[in-house]
């Protein structure tokens, strides 16, 4: 961290009982009041050493100035199956196109058991795997990888730091920054490197995707981003790329955390999340109960997708919450989406509006769906849908 | 048990137009509602007060009038309210907001747990509660759908990730993120409207967290914003009409493309 210590005099007593505190000598009596040198290393331990709150640490934002020592890409892997997940790979893919044929991209892999994870990433755009092996991390905490990923930073100084914007990144990711006293963009959909300054232009939706912002960490680094699943290419996997692979060293006491994983229960079903599904079947008011979803079902599982619902639905309780699409569930952004008797309230078309293609069924002619699906099609959905599946499985027999 | 909420007052999204020429927001007229998420907090943190005893303090950061949402909070049970105002905090990214949200966590002192939203609907972050529980040096459990018990020592969390439901115990002082699953929030009930006409709430600003103006507001923010842009409305497509095996011809010949024509 950077920062600076300061003592006010006005509540200094001059008791000195700060002085045994600093682990570093940095501190001495000057005209019965406490004083600072410079072998001060903002550690704090003064800081509640003193009983009359007189020493305040102040953390300084930009304090570094060596922002050219950073270097290279750092892509943080995340398994699923013990297996680098489809989300890192797409970020390797990015990395490589920011690259730029100069930037060197490392993947960190935290894990318990390699297994030919280096190997995928390499394969897939890592010029350099660097890698944390211990048996606590063969689930992710935060805190062991808290502590996993700041000793990567403080080795190998990136410039650019990506993960995925999954429940993973986006537990870990602002916590190192906070730590790193770095900022962190959210949920990117697009980056790329300004030629002028060399900083990470980092874009992403705001307002419930009402708005893109464009954002720039230009003052300290590394520049961290969160980067949404399913946004970015991967690359061709190329089985004759390799790379350096380097152990980061752990010890036991960063595996140390305050919080033990129980149980994990997995969810039931071959269905992909919703954030990762590239065809959705949504329905809504429409569906009139929960008696009708085994249709929406079917034809997801028959166009390889996943179920979900608008938030009327979930409300009545005919579906559970996490497949809430809009303002208060998930922003999803298939490749095909399919809104069944939902009518389209911009609660719902804030977190569906960008999928590449939108087709609705809906009763009414004039529901606002309509004015932003790229394919309308008024009329029952107890018909239409039922005739869609006959429609499919006869095409397919 | 001592719990603190940190909740934000946010324009209501769905409210809110767009000036596509500047690519900015119009925010005049748009209703600043209590972020919905934040809701979930409250009223888990109530919930537990109410099973376990203690308190529980309502903390937003924000211009004068992000007081309602204080006042809300109080309408539906919170014991008190901590307003952090200042124009030192203006232009706070979340570095710098969950920096300033911290040191008032620490000036209240002796706080059990801190509840934060999922997220909030205008920035869609979800980094204020990480970035408290890394500047408390507290332990965090996000994306909690269920808190199943709770004890003066932890707290059992359910977290919902990509594929399932991590069970996770975590040591109490933590920060906790709650997503709309664990519970219904209450509406305010007469003795909260009550309560809430007389509220006033505590003011604190820079100076009362002894925070110096590198550490919060637009000095203290490592991000900044350069542009804003409005994506491409979206312009609705062609809507066919027919005998429902006439749609669904149409619908599977652009479902299933080229591959699997007739």
């Amino acid at each position: 961290m950077t920062g600076r210590l300061e003592i006010i005099e006005e509540k200094c007593v001059g008791c000195a009982a700060c002085l045994s505190s600093c682990p570093v000598d940095a501190l001495s009596m000057a005209d019965r009041k406490a004083v600072v040198s410079q072998e001060c290393n903002l550690c704090g331990m003064c800081v509640n050493s003193c009983p009359v709150d007189a020493i305040v640490l102040h953390h300084v934002i930009g304090g570094d100035k060596s922002l050219s020592d950073y270097q290279g890409i750092m892509v943080v892997a995340e398994l699923r199956d013990g297996s680098p997940d489809r989300s890192t790979m797409e970020l390797l893919g990015e990395a490589r196109r920011l690259a730029g044929g100069f930037r060197r991209v490392t993947a960190l892999l935290a894990c318990a058991e390699p297994g030919d994870s280096p190997k995928q990433l390499f394969h897939s755009g890592a010029d350099r795997v660097l890698m944390a092996v211990h048996p606590a991390l063969s689930q992710y905490l935060t805190e062991p990888m808290t502590s996993v990923l700041v000793r990567a930073l403080e080795h190998d100084r990136p410039e650019i730091v990506l993960a995925a914007a999954t429940t993973q990144g986006r537990d870990l990711m602002p916590r190192v920054a906070k730590i790193m006293d770095t900022g962190l963009t959210a949920d990117c959909t697009e980056l790329r490197i300004d030629n002028e300054t060399g900083l990470l232009m980092q874009t992403r939706p705001a307002f419930g995707g009402n708005i893109m912002a464009t954002i720039v960490c230009d003052r300290t680094r590394p520049q961290m981003s969160t980067v949404r699943p399913g946004v970015m290419k991967r690359m061709e996997p190329d089985h004759t790329r390799n790379g350096e692979l380097e152990l980061l060293p752990v010890d036991e006491g960063m595996m140390k955390g305050r919080t033990t994983l129980l149980e994990f229960i997995p969810t039931g079903g071959s269905e992909v999340d919703l954030t990762e599904a590239e065809i959705i079947v949504s329905g809504g008011r429409g569906m009139k109960g929960p008696e009708n979803y085994p249709m929406l079902h079917q034809l997801a599982e028959l166009l390889g997708g996943s179920v979900g619902a608008s938030r009327a639905a979930v409300d009545a309780g005919w579906i559970l919450y996490p497949a809430q699409v809009g303002q208060t569930g998930k922003t999803v952004q298939p490749k095909k989406y399919i809104a069944v008797g939902i009518s389209g309230a911009v609660q719902h078309r804030v977190g569906m509006q960008s999928s590449d293609e939108i087709f609705a069924v809906n009763r009414d002619p004039e529901a606002s769906i309509f004015q932003f699906a790229s394919h309308g099609f008024v009329g029952d959905l107890f018909e239409i849908i039922p005739a869609l599946i006959s429609e499919i499985k006869r095409r397919r027999s | 048990m001592k719990f603190v909420v940190a909740v934000k007052q946010v324009p209501d999204t769905a409210e809110v137009r767009i000036d596509h020429e500047k690519g900015t927001l119009i925010r005049d007229g748009v209703p600043s509602i209590l972020n919905p998420f934040d809701a979930y907090a409250l009223e888990e943190a109530l919930k537990w007060r109410d099973t376990l005893g203690g308190s529980v303090t309502v903390v937003t950061m924000g211009p004068p009038q992000a007081e309602s949402v204080l006042t809300e909070a109080v309408s539906m049970g919170a014991d008190d309210g901590i307003l952090l105002t200042d124009r030192a905090f203006a232009g706070s990214d979340t570095w710098a907001t969950s920096h300033t949200i911290a040191e008032a966590v620490r000036k209240i002192t002796g706080v059990n747990a801190v509840f934060c939203g999922k997220q909030a609907i205008d920035g869609d972050t979800a980094q204020t509660g990480p970035g408290i529980a890394a500047s408390l040096d507290w332990p965090q459990v996000t994306f909690v759908g269920r808190v199943r018990e709770m004890t003066e020592e932890n707290m059992v969390c359910e977290r919902y990730v990509e594929n399932g439901v991590q069970v996770l115990r975590v040591e109490l002082p933590a920060v906790i993120t709650v997503l709309k699953d664990a519970n219904t929030p209450r509406v305010p009930s007469l003795r909260g409207k009550m309560k809430a006409r007389n509220f006033k709430p505590v003011i604190w600003g820079a100076s009362d967290l002894n925070l110096a103006s590198e550490e919060t507001g637009l000095e203290g923010s490592p991000t900044k914003v350069v542009t804003t842009a409005t994506p491409e409305a979206r312009a609705g497509g062609s809507v066919h009409r027919g005998t429902p095996q006439e749609l669904a011809v149409i619908m599977a010949d652009l479902l299933l493309g080229r591959e699997d024509h007739r």
